[in-house]
């Protein structure tokens, strides 16, 4: 059993070696490209962007769904598991918070760059109609996103108490952390509104994460498109959300694993644990594929055949498979072995079913909206296909790097396990009083 | 349910004050007017058709179709626009689109109207079909815009205001019709064009001054959607819609549910007639939508199909011009 001391030694942040900087480096230069690429957007129209009258929406919307489910992971681990009392989730609350903190904001911005006149959003608050599910989006959304803060923000507070009295040499940090820290002391009177609080908000969070998951799903849903046009979307949206997330828990905690030495914390435990549960993500989503295709598929009116026939035999069909079988069906498969549920080779899978999730709503947008109902007559040959066009690229690349410096700069000043929380569960006792020369 | 009392209560309103002449002279074509000796009686034609005795002094004259409180948002008063498409007098021709795209400045790559070379089955033959907004009662493009920047007027028109626009093009997802366009571009209407827009049209097309959505999509604004806005313009100066009088074989009808009347210009018909002889139909009228054009089937045909295969471009509705 670990001191407190090597304990909070084992999980303060720390400053970036070179790695962190070069990885620091990359990720600004890319999105200094992409606002580049977005002001050339912005001075010249979405025409730099590959979508026009047919494929109205392309790899920006598909990028937003895609941030939205994987922001959900934030509900799962840290609501879903933590009021089931799943105990070993603890070390990955922080993570996944971080997660659907930097997702969600991504998020959000990811669908103004998509607007045709963003500076008129005002608008929305003008002249906004209750009636258009782009409302609730916004509603929930944000509601989401202040949730997800406070989830992310009290969880933090002995923490950052800790840290104010570590760091005590650095003046500076150590001001910062205590100021953050709201005066933790850690008195009863505190820890009942702290405790009260995580659990209200825990309990807040499921029905806003459903929400904005399934408001999300409805933006397609409440239209009468061919493929867009199912009451299975909304719980179909959120088994994906899920696969999404639980792939990107285990990502980053293989990386952060590695880069922060936390082999003691995140142990080949939590990935076996976390493997399973991908198992099961996976063949939850798996289901809802089924219903939502094969249902269609049987019936195989005239317009659903002309969507479906692309996805299965046409235009999109090497990527509609690829994304099944490579992002759902073999990680399935592998899975079941347990030498696949260790660090490294999940955090491979976790990846793989990261890329597919993203392609995967990218399979849900546009090919949709290639079948209209009526035939595609009178425009450019060209705009019977959706091809994102580089600059589209790199705007898109720009809000997944952002996303990642988010996640990134959290890492940088807080710690990735709960300090507080792991000593309680572990009855590591914090040595009281050994600074009080604050006030 | 508020739609029908709505039209109800216009109805109303229409019969009491007396039917006010200076109707559309091409739309409303049923008045027939008769003077008496004494107190001076007119015989108008009711919306059902019965003909009754109104006193001249009832009577008033209506320069403007727009009236004294006209709001763009709510439309012309008392009017329910309506248009027939024959698809039997369709041989592609094109001149609507060519018509409709010079008058609204349409630059981009996609027209407001196009004509679809349609084949329902195998067995059945091939037809030419206009298609242009529908201009629906339960529009879904309305239903979902955030921002109430298109809307429904009570005289039927579907209209875009393209300085509330924040182009997210939900409108154009949801739309089954697939009428709207959006500006990807900066719209190369040209400086001239705008000084022409304004001569003709007056302050209502400079976004700068007295810019009203009446005239939704000219100018066009980048980042926003357009689509056809049933001619309000022409339809205030008590003209049809461009594509309506530019038809060489008079495929379209246009003209007031509430008066019950279409005309082509040539002639008119009375719509329920029209509709019933005709079993006229709508677009996916299984969508729930119910929209404002009707259209006859291409029974019966004056004209030939393959005639309109010499002028059918399948990658192109838009003329581009060789200015530089």
């Amino acid at each position: 059993m670990k001191s407190f001391e090597e304990l909070t030694n084992d999980l303060a942040p720390r400053k970036f070696g070179l790695y962190g900087k070069l990885w620091i480096g990359f990720l600004v230069v890319i999105i200094l490209a992409a606002v580049y690429a977005y002001y050339l957007q912005a001075t010249k129209g979405l025409e730099i962007t590959g979508m026009r009258d047919y494929a109205l929406w392309g790899i920006y919307i598909s990028n937003f769904v895609f941030f939205v489910a994987i922001s959900l992971v934030g509900s799962l681990v840290t609501a879903i598991l933590r009021l089931s009392g799943v105990k070993w989730a603890t070390p990955l609350t922080r993570i996944s918070e971080i997660i659907a903190v930097a997702a969600i904001i991504m998020g959000g911005l990811t669908i103004i760059i998509d607007m045709g006149r963003p500076e008129r959003i005002y608008n929305l608050f003008l002249h906004g109609r209750l009636q258009s599910p782009i409302v609730w989006d916004v509603i929930v959304i944000s509601t989401y996103l202040v949730i997800s803060l406070l989830l992310l923000y009290f969880p933090l507070l002995p923490d950052l108490q800790i840290l104010r009295r570590k760091f005590k040499d650095n003046k500076k940090l150590s001001k910062w952390y205590g100021k953050f820290s709201l005066n933790w002391d850690g008195n009863y009177y505190q820890r009942s509104i702290y405790k009260w609080s995580i659990r209200t908000l825990s309990v807040l969070i499921i029905p806003v994460a459903f929400g904005i998951h399934t408001v999300t799903a409805w933006l397609f849903a409440t239209t009468y498109r061919p493929g867009w046009d199912s009451s299975n979307f909304g719980p179909y949206f959120i088994a994906g959300a899920f696969v999404a997330g639980a792939g990107g828990v285990i990502s980053l905690m293989y990386v952060l694993r590695r880069t922060h030495n936390l082999k003691d914390y995140i142990t080949d435990f939590h990935f076996d644990k976390m493997g399973k549960l991908l198992v099961l993500l996976c063949l939850i989503y798996l289901y809802f594929n089924v219903n939502e295709y094969l249902v269609p598929a049987y019936k195989t009116t005239e317009k659903e055949a002309a969507h479906l026939n692309a996805l299965f035999f046409g235009e999109e069909a090497l990527l509609f498979w690829t994304v099944i079988i490579g992002g759902l069906i073999l990680p399935v498969i592998f899975l079941l072995f347990k030498r696949m549920r260790k660090p490294f080779p999940l955090f491979i899978i976790g990846l793989v079913v990261v890329i597919g999730a993203w392609w995967k709503r990218f399979i849900i947008v546009t090919p949709t909206l290639l079948h209209p109902f009526l035939p595609i007559q009178g425009v450019p040959e060209s705009w019977h296909h959706y091809r994102p066009t580089h600059l589209e690229w790199l705007i898109t690349w720009g809000t997944l790097a952002g996303a990642m410096l988010i996640v990134t700069l959290l890492v940088r000043y807080v710690p990735i396990i709960p300090i507080h929380e792991t000593a309680e569960e572990n009855n590591i006792i914090e040595p009281r009083n050994t600074d009080n020369n604050e006030k | 349910m508020s739609e029908n009392k709505d039209k109800n209560d216009s109805r109303r309103d229409f019969i009491s004050k007396g039917l006010k002449l200076g109707l559309l002279t091409a739309i409303g074509g049923a008045a027939v007017a008769k003077s008496l000796e004494s107190e001076e009686m007119v015989e108008l034609m009711d919306t059902d058709g019965n003909l009754i005795q109104v006193p001249v002094t009832k009577i008033e004259e209506h320069s403007s179709l727009k009236g004294d409180d006209y709001n763009p948002r709510e439309g012309f008063p008392n009017k329910k626009f309506v248009m027939v498409i024959d698809l039997a007098r369709c041989k592609n021709a094109k001149q609507c689109i060519k018509s409709c795209n010079k008058n609204h400045f349409v630059t981009g790559d996609n027209a407001w109207i196009k004509v679809y070379k349609m084949q329902d089955n195998e067995e059945s033959s091939p037809y030419w079909m206009p298609n242009l907004c529908q201009h629906c009662d339960k529009p879904a493009c309305v239903k979902v815009c955030p921002v109430d920047a298109t809307f429904k007027r009570r005289d039927g028109i579907v209209l875009i205001d393209n300085e509330r626009c924040i182009g997210c093009r939900f409108c154009m997802a949801a739309c089954p019709y697939s009428v709207r366009v959006f500006n990807w571009s900066e719209p190369e209407q040209g400086e001239m064009t705008e000084v022409t827009m304004t001569m003709e049209h007056g302050d209502q097309m400079d976004h700068n001054a007295g810019y009203t959505p009446d005239y939704a999509g000219f100018p066009s604004v980048r980042g926003t959607v357009d689509k056809c806005d049933f001619c309000p313009h022409m339809i205030d100066q008590k003209l049809l819609p461009h594509c309506v009088s530019a038809c060489p074989n008079g495929v379209y009808f246009f003209g007031d549910l509430y008066e019950d009347t279409v005309t082509n210009g040539d002639e008119t018909f009375q719509l329920s007639k029209l509709l019933k002889d005709n079993a006229g139909y709508r677009l996916m009228e299984d969508l729930g939508t119910a929209p404002s054009v009707y259209y006859l089937p291409p029974k019966d045909r004056q004209v030939d199909f393959e005639d309109g295969l010499k002028n059918y471009t399948e990658f192109e509705s838009v003329e581009k011009t060789k200015e530089s």
